[in-house]
Formats: structure tokens, sequence, C-alpha cells
């Protein structure tokens, strides 16, 4: 019989009023500025109307572009709270001195930086790269929406959950405290008995089912929903980086399903897969979580290499120089991205041969990824180069990102790696590659293709502002992180005894500071542009006299986007098209074939996110429950037959006339 | 106007060299022969590097400059998209630095190993045949250090001695999680990990004190996880061994399931005696139990 204690623990597990950090006053202050920000938001939704438009146009919507936008912004918002992680740490740094402890203590730093590199890679870096391939892959192929649409959906939403349970462990319990990978024995029970490894677990297990599908229809929509004629050599740079990076991550992420599910089965029934005792083994996850792990660094770089090679070509007026080497070079990165993890952890006793092996593995892919610099090069090489923000993005990452590389090939010879290992030499490294490479990548993109997406360009003078502000922001935070790894300074410190280090953290910190300011920029850059969006309206569809598909059709596209399906002669499809005077349909509409938006996806990444919540509290009645429910949701979605609507040819015909009137009106 | 510009630029290198003044890159000016070798190889790569990155970097400039659009001088080769000339030296280059700097990775990798046992005591003294080295078993605590001299009979914690010249032949391993045991001015770091061991010959030629620590995040009391390393003379080390020999507080197993309890920023603490056996039964995890 169950006395009322039980009742309650299988009710609310471990929760309690102490989860509250009532305690914390900066976390109290967060979520009050949070909360009132949530009412105002939730204020002005109700104000204005817009619940409808929501649910009908945004949550409930499987079109691929609109996913793609909501991705994009959800990587943005994280952004915002992966920054505040990484400004507080700089600011801990640049003052805890001597006898001065700073402001945060090690209880509450630990869990910053472990947030901070949590929600930078999977919550900012992984839904802008979604976001954007979303966005661009189906209208590069010339198709009309990806292969899944409704899985697409329920992706994002997914993604999406994952973030929230991240973003509740601020207010609801705390966070882990073990360093972005949460390696046992420290993230095992016996070390980390708190909730923080679990909001680690469950938000990340259930942000990878979102990327895992998304990643295979992705590359079912490469594979076979390309426009008639475009063969894989024909296929824009872009989509050949998307594809590579969803083959990467559907090889790599149920690697990181498969190790967290067995460090969960540690934390909550006693296996002891990576324990000290009965035969664990730590070294084991440490191998598999890098296993995900490096090819994810390359799942991130890869399209933002593909974004650049677009721009490049695009605002130099010129074909790409050496497509095919281009590819090759993407696929053998491709390749070899699954040979290298164990140059994460040479320092951990492996012999002189296993550890040359994977150092020289490791410098082979600088060959490919040089190549690919070379062609940027050669492209500009007898352009006519306009420097428009896009490029000026594409400009800094060479710059920036060839010195990431070397560094990073630096730290790919073991012995030196002896010296440099978990150093702020390699923070400084891989913020290098990550922001230099990845984050300019993505604001390069959302550059140029906003135009595409929105129908009007963003502001060119805070665009400026806000590229000149990261760029010197990047410099002075992290120079001196190179230096302060030279001077031996390992990372993830509270507190230094040394006071003559401290001139370098204040340097540090300065640039932290200017790169906030580089932010506050593009939010400024954005509401300035959607202020003068008439001036900066652009009706021809083709803003930057672009190369590929995406730029023939309207901006923003209409929901099918293409009337009629494109026909590839070239890679540089649409530049070709504009050679040869193509002239656009005017006649023989047919109706459009289109999916039908459904709640399903939000409803069941809603439900899994409250199971994940459950899990982690160990509140057993309602995570069976909840999962229950989720499968009801699954079932009763399945018997759903109203899936497909049509555009009927009229209404094509009307969304094709208003453009050609646009387009005569604009000549 | 070219005064200014001198000045400018006098200002910005004595700005810049005022700055590195302050520093101690230890990293590339240590005082032990393995990380001297360590810090030699990190400028010879850079400088391999360098071979290629600086003409990258600069053609970069050059042509985004050269072939700004308002340029209407430079020629325009839209079409132009291909030369095998070109793509011939765009992956050979690279390919032939990595070759170079994959040899000396190879070699380094196997002369620096830290399971080697040394054989010279810096690059010109090779050491006489049958000379033993000083062995130091490293215990990583939470958050301190343990050292076990098992030849000199004593342990210490947060402290740790060797005389210089004299190769050192650490045993590494850890009571609870993983920490990485680093002394930038010795030699490379080596994790510390519980139940396992690891190995790392190194040696400290000049007398002097200088920072340890570990290198991998650990919990709570990181942060403070430091020691000091002194390299001392013969007669110094002697002396010091002597020193925490005349003390009167011995390292049982007793003792070392108190020390055990995680603290952090312990004081130094010399220990005269250590129970037989102890870092065997701290690197098996059975401290507690009979083994």
């Amino acid at each position: 019989m169950l006395n009322h204690t039980s009742l309650t623990t299988l009710f609310l597990g471990r929760l309690s009023w102490n989860a509250l950090p009532l305690h914390e006053p900066i976390i109290l202050y967060t979520f009050v500025g949070v909360a009132a920000g949530g009412i105002a938001l939730l204020g002005a939704i109700t104000y204005y109307r817009l619940w409808g438009i929501l649910w009908r146009d945004w949550i409930t919507s499987i079109d691929h572009k609109r996913i793609g936008i909501m991705y994009i912004i959800l990587g943005l918002i994280m952004l915002l709270r992966g920054f505040s992680d990484a400004l507080m740490m700089r600011a801990q740094q640049a003052v805890a001195f001597g006898d001065s402890a700073g402001f945060l203590p090690p209880h509450h730093y630990d869990q910053v930086f472990t947030a901070h590199g949590v929600i930078m890679i999977f919550f900012v870096a992984m839904p802008l790269v979604t976001g954007l391939m979303n966005f661009v892959v189906p209208l590069q192929i010339g198709a009309r929406d990806v292969a899944f649409p409704f899985l697409n959906n329920f992706s994002f939403w997914m993604t999406a959950c994952g973030a929230v349970l991240v973003m509740m462990s601020l207010f609801v319990g705390e966070f882990a405290r073990t360093g972005w990978l949460a390696l046992p024995p420290l993230s095992g029970i016996l070390f980390s008995p708190d909730v923080g490894v679990d909001y680690y677990i469950w938000s990340l297990q259930i942000a990878g089912v979102g990327t895992l599908l998304s990643g295979i229809n992705l590359i079912a929509t490469i594979v076979k929903m390309r426009a008639p004629g475009m063969t894989l050599m024909k296929m824009p740079i872009f989509t050949w980086t998307a594809l590579c990076t969803n083959v990467l991550i559907v090889a790599a992420f149920p690697v990181l399903t498969a190790v967290l599910a067995l460090l969960s089965l540690d934390r909550c029934i006693g296996t002891n897969f990576f324990t000290n005792d009965l035969g664990g083994n730590a070294m084991m996850y440490v191998n598999l979580i890098w296993i995900w792990g490096h090819p994810e660094v390359y799942i991130l770089i890869l399209p933002a290499f593909g974004v650049f090679s677009e721009i490049v070509s695009t605002f130099c007026g010129k074909r790409l120089f050496g497509y095919a080497s281009m590819v090759y070079a993407t696929v053998v990165i491709t390749i070899l991205s699954y040979l290298v993890w164990l140059h994460h952890f040479f320092t951990m006793g492996s012999g002189a041969s296993v550890n040359s092996f994977f150092g020289i593995t490791t410098m082979i892919i600088s060959i490919p990824t040089g190549a690919k610099i070379f062609n940027w090069l050669f492209t500009m090489y007898r352009g006519r180069i306009r420097f428009e923000l896009p490029m000026m993005w594409t400009i800094g990452f060479m710059f920036t990102f060839t010195i990431g590389g070397m560094t990073g090939v630096l730290l790919a010879v073991p012995p030196a790696d002896f010296a440099l290992h978990n150093s702020l030499f390699l923070v400084a490294h891989f913020h290098n590659v990550i922001i230099g490479g990845v984050l300019f990548g993505m604001l390069a993109g959302i550059n140029y293709w906003f135009p595409k997406a929105f129908g009007f360009k963003l502001d060119a003078f805070w665009g400026k502002c806000s590229f000149w502000l990261w760029l010197s922001g990047f410099w002075f935070a992290f120079t001196p992180l190179y230096v302060l790894g030279l001077m031996g300074i390992t990372r993830r410190l509270s507190h230094f005894d040394d006071p003559s280090l401290q001139i370098w953290f204040e340097i540090a910190a300065f640039g932290a500071v200017l790169i906030f300011l580089g932010i506050l920029c593009f939010i400024v850059q954005l509401v300035v542009s959607f202020l003068r969006r008439e001036e900066l309206r652009d009706v021809t569809g083709d803003p930057w006299d672009g190369r590929t598909l995406e730029w023939s059709t309207a901006s923003p596209p209409p929901v099918y986007n293409f009337a009629f399906t494109p026909i590839v002669h070239d890679n540089d499809t649409w530049a070709d098209m504009k050679k040869n005077h193509y002239a656009r349909p005017q006649e023989g509409f047919i109706a459009i074939h289109l999916p039908q938006n459904t709640a399903a996806g939000f409803v069941i990444a809603t439900l899994s996110a409250a199971c994940g919540f459950a899990v982690i509290w160990h509140m057993w009645l309602p995570a069976a429950a909840a999962f229950a429910a989720m499968l009801v949701a699954v079932i009763v979605h399945t018997f759903n037959y109203d899936r497909d609507t049509h555009l009927s040819a009229d209404e094509v015909r009307k969304i094709e006339g208003s453009r050609t009137a646009l387009l005569a009106n604009h000549v | 106007m070219l005064t200014m510009k001198r000045l400018l630029s006098r200002a910005g290198v004595l700005l810049t060299m005022s700055l590195m003044s302050g520093c101690d890159l230890v990293v590339l000016h240590p005082f032990g022969a393995i990380a001297t070798q360590q810090g030699h190889l990190i400028m010879i790569s850079t400088f391999l590097m360098l071979l290629i990155v600086v003409p990258v970097l600069g053609l970069t400039f050059f042509f985004a400059w050269r072939y700004r659009a308002s340029n209407r001088e430079a020629t325009y080769t839209p079409e132009w998209d291909h030369s095998t000339a070109l793509e011939l030296v765009i992956w050979t280059a690279p390919l032939f630095i990595v070759i170079a700097l994959g040899a000396v990775t190879w070699i380094n990798t196997h002369t620096l190993d830290p399971y080697r046992a040394l054989r010279r005591s810096d690059p010109t003294h090779l050491l006489p045949a049958g000379s033993h080295p000083l062995v130091v078993d490293v215990v990583a605590l939470d958050w301190k250090w343990l050292f076990i001299y098992p030849d000199q009979g004593i342990a210490t914690v947060n402290e740790l001695a060797a005389p210089v010249d004299m190769p050192i032949e650490f045993k590494i391993t850890s009571s609870s999680v993983m920490n990485s045991f680093f002394i930038p001015a010795l030699a490379g770091q080596i994790y510390a990990m519980p139940g396992m061991q690891t190995e790392l010959h190194a040696v400290i030629n000049h007398t002097g004190q200088y920072e340890g620590f570990s290198a991998n995040y650990s919990g709570a009391g990181f942060s403070g996880m430091h020691f000091k390393f002194h390299g001392m003379s013969r007669a110094d080390f002697d002396h010091w061994v002597e020193r925490a020999r005349s003390g009167d507080d011995a390292l049982s197993r007793d003792a070392y399931l108190r020390l055990v309890q995680p603290s952090a920023r312990d004081a130094v603490h010399r220990y005269s005696a250590v129970a037989p056996g102890l870092y065997d039964a701290i690197l098996n995890q059975c401290v507690a139990r009979a083994c």
C-alpha cells in the first residue's frame, strides 16, 4: 500500500521548492528580467492578435522556408543566452585575482562554462546551420519542399524543446558542472548526484532526435529531389556541403545518443559502463564522445564553407574556381573527419605510434581545407569584387580562419599538444575556427539570403558596424588567450593567484565587450532594416546578381517555390539562364500539390520535453503519463489522412501574375 | 608625416614589448630538457606552416584590393574557373608541408614519448650506464596532489622536489576523477586517471621554484589545485628528504583515507613514512579493503 510520502515521490520525484534558486541573486534577477520580457512578449502577441498567425503560419507550418527561419531565430535567441555566459566568464576571470574571489563561486561558474559550451554548439551553431540548410537547399535544387515536410516540423520542435530544457535548468534546479562533454567519472552519479547532468543528458537526447531526423530528411531531399539536369557534379557547392554534413550527422549522432544513453543507465539504474568500479572504463566514454565530437566540428564548418563558396562566386561575378576540386575536398574532409578523434586526448597516455597516426591524419585534413582557401582566393583573382556585407564577412573569415587552422595543425603535433592541451591556447584555437569559421559563415549567410527570405536587404551601415566590432572584438578577446596559453595557463579556472596575468584577461574582457556591441549592432541592423524595408525592398528576387536557382524565384518565394520545375544545364544555373535570356513562363500553370499544416510535430515534441523534465526530476508517474500521451499522439497522427492540399491553377496564375506586374513596374 | 608614422610604429612596438616583457612564455622558454624540446617543436612547426600561411594571407588582401569592383584597370575573366597547373600547386604545396611536418611529428612523438626512459639529462649530456631515475608516484586527489617517493620512503602533499639534471620517472594515477599532471617548466602534461596508470619521464635542468597544477577540470576545487615544484641541487634535495623523514606523521592507509576526503587549497604537508604497497592499492582502488 502506498503511503502519502511515496505517492508524493512518485509525482514530484526530487523536485521541491529548494530547486528554485531563490538564494542566487544573479539568477533571480535574470529570472525576473526574463519573466518580465516574456510577459511583455505574450502581451504584445495578444494585443496585436497574432496568436492565430503564429499558430497557423509558423508553429504548425511545414514549409521548409518558415522552418528554416524558425531554426535561425532559435539559434539567435540562444546566442544571446550563450553569450551572456561568455560575458560572465570573461568578467569573472578579469577580476578574480589574489584575494578577490570574483562574483561567481565555483558552483555557479562551473555551470556557466558548461552551459556556454553546450548552448553554443548544440543550440546556436546547430540551429543556425540546420536553419540555413533547410531554407536554402530546396530552393537551390529547384524543389518545392524537403522530402518529408512533417518530419521537418517535428525535427525543429524537438530541437527547440531541447533548448527549452536547457533554459529551464537555469531557473529550476541547476545545470551540469562537468564541462560541455560531461566526461565521467565526474559526470557519474558519485561525483554529480544532482539534476545538472540529467538536464544535460535529456536536453541533448531530445534535441538529438531532431538533428538526426533532419539529417535523414535533407539527405533524402538532396538525393531524390534535384531538378532535372542537376547531376551531382552540377549541384551548387552549398548543397554539396549540406549533403556531406547531413551524412556526417546521420553517421555521428547515433553515437552520441548511445553514449549518453549508457551514461544515463550508469546514473539511473547503477550499471558500470564508465564508473571506476566493477570493470567500468571512463576512457570508453572519452573515445565514443569524440567519435561523435570530431565529426561534429565538420558538421558545423562544412556548411559555412558552402556559404562562402556561394558568396565568393556571386560577389566576384565569376564562376567558382576549381568546382570539382572543391567537391572532392569536401568529400575528403567528410571521410577524414572520422579518422582523427584521438587528437582530442593525446595526453591520455596512448603510445607514440598511435599518437603520431592521429596527429598526421589531422594534418592531412589541412590539405583539402587549404585547397578550399586557395579556390576562394583564385575565384577572387580576376574577379570584380563587390564588398557588400556577405563578402566582407567572407574576407574576415579567410583571414581569421587561416590563422585558426594554423594553430589547429600545431595542436595536432602530439609533443606540442602535451604542452598546450587544455590550455587557453586551445580555447583560443577552437574559438578561432568556430567564431571565425562557423559563426562568420552563418552571419555571412544570413546577410546573403535575408533578402530572399523577407524581400528586403539588411541595412548596410549597421551591418558594417556589427562586422567590424565582431572582427576586432574576436581578436581582442582571443589573442590574449593565445598568449596566456603559451604562459602555461589552463582553462576553466575561476580564480588566479598570479596578478601579472590580470592585464591579459582584462584585454580579453574588453574584446568580449566589443563582440557584445557587435551583437547589439546586429539586432539594431534587423530593426532598422525592418523599419526601412520599403527603401531596401528587392522586387527582382535577385538582389545580388546571384548565380544559383534560389535567385530565380520571387523574394520571398511563393509557398510552392517554383511554379515550374526548372531544368538545369550548368552548375551556375541561374547565371546560365540569365545569360541565355531566360523568360519566365506566363501561361500553362497547373494545380500544385502541397502538404497540409499539422500540429502533430509541436504536440509530440512538447510531450517529449515534458517526459524529459519528469525523468530528470525522477517524477516517474508524470514521466510515464507524458510518454504514453506521446505514443497516443504519434498513433493519432498516423491515422491523419488529411495531409494534402492543392493550390489551384488559378491561384498559381494569380500569384505569378502579380509578380509579373511587379517586375514590369520595376523595369 | 613620415616622422609621425615612425613615432606611431615605435609606440606600437614599445607597447607590444612592454606587454610581452611582463609575461613569461614558459611553454616556449622552459627549464627542463623535455619541455625545451617541446617548445622548439612548437617554433619549428609554426615556422613550417607560416611558409604557406603568410602567402595566403598576403594574396587574400592583395586580390581583395586589386580586383575591387571599382578598379576597372584590372582584368576580369568571369568564365575562367579552371587551371590544371594551379590546381596542382594548390594541392601539392600544402601536401609537401604536411609531409615535412608529418616527418617531424613522427620522429618527435617517439623521441618525446612520455613513456620513454631518458638517456640524456640534457641534449649534450649522456647519462652514465646503470644510473637510476628518481621515482615519484603521483596521485591526484580531490583537490590536491599526493607525491610518494618510494625509494626515499616519504610522501608530500602539494609539494614536489627533485634534484637538477637527474631524470625523474613519474607514475601517475588518480583517486576519483580525471586530472592532468602538468608542470609547464618541466615537461608536457599527462592525464591522471582513476584505476589507470600513466607515466612521464622528465628532467629539470635549472634550480628554482616552478608552478605545477591540474590541467583538466575536476570539480569545485579545481582552481586551487596547484603545487610548487622545486628544482634543487643534489645536496639540497637530500636535505629536503631528511627533513621530511624527521617528521612524525606517517602516511598509513587510515591517514590516506582521511586525506582522500575532498578539500581545496590544502597547505603543504610532509609524511615521514608511507605504508607499504599504498600506491598500488590506490591504483587498484582498494585502499579501504585489504589488497
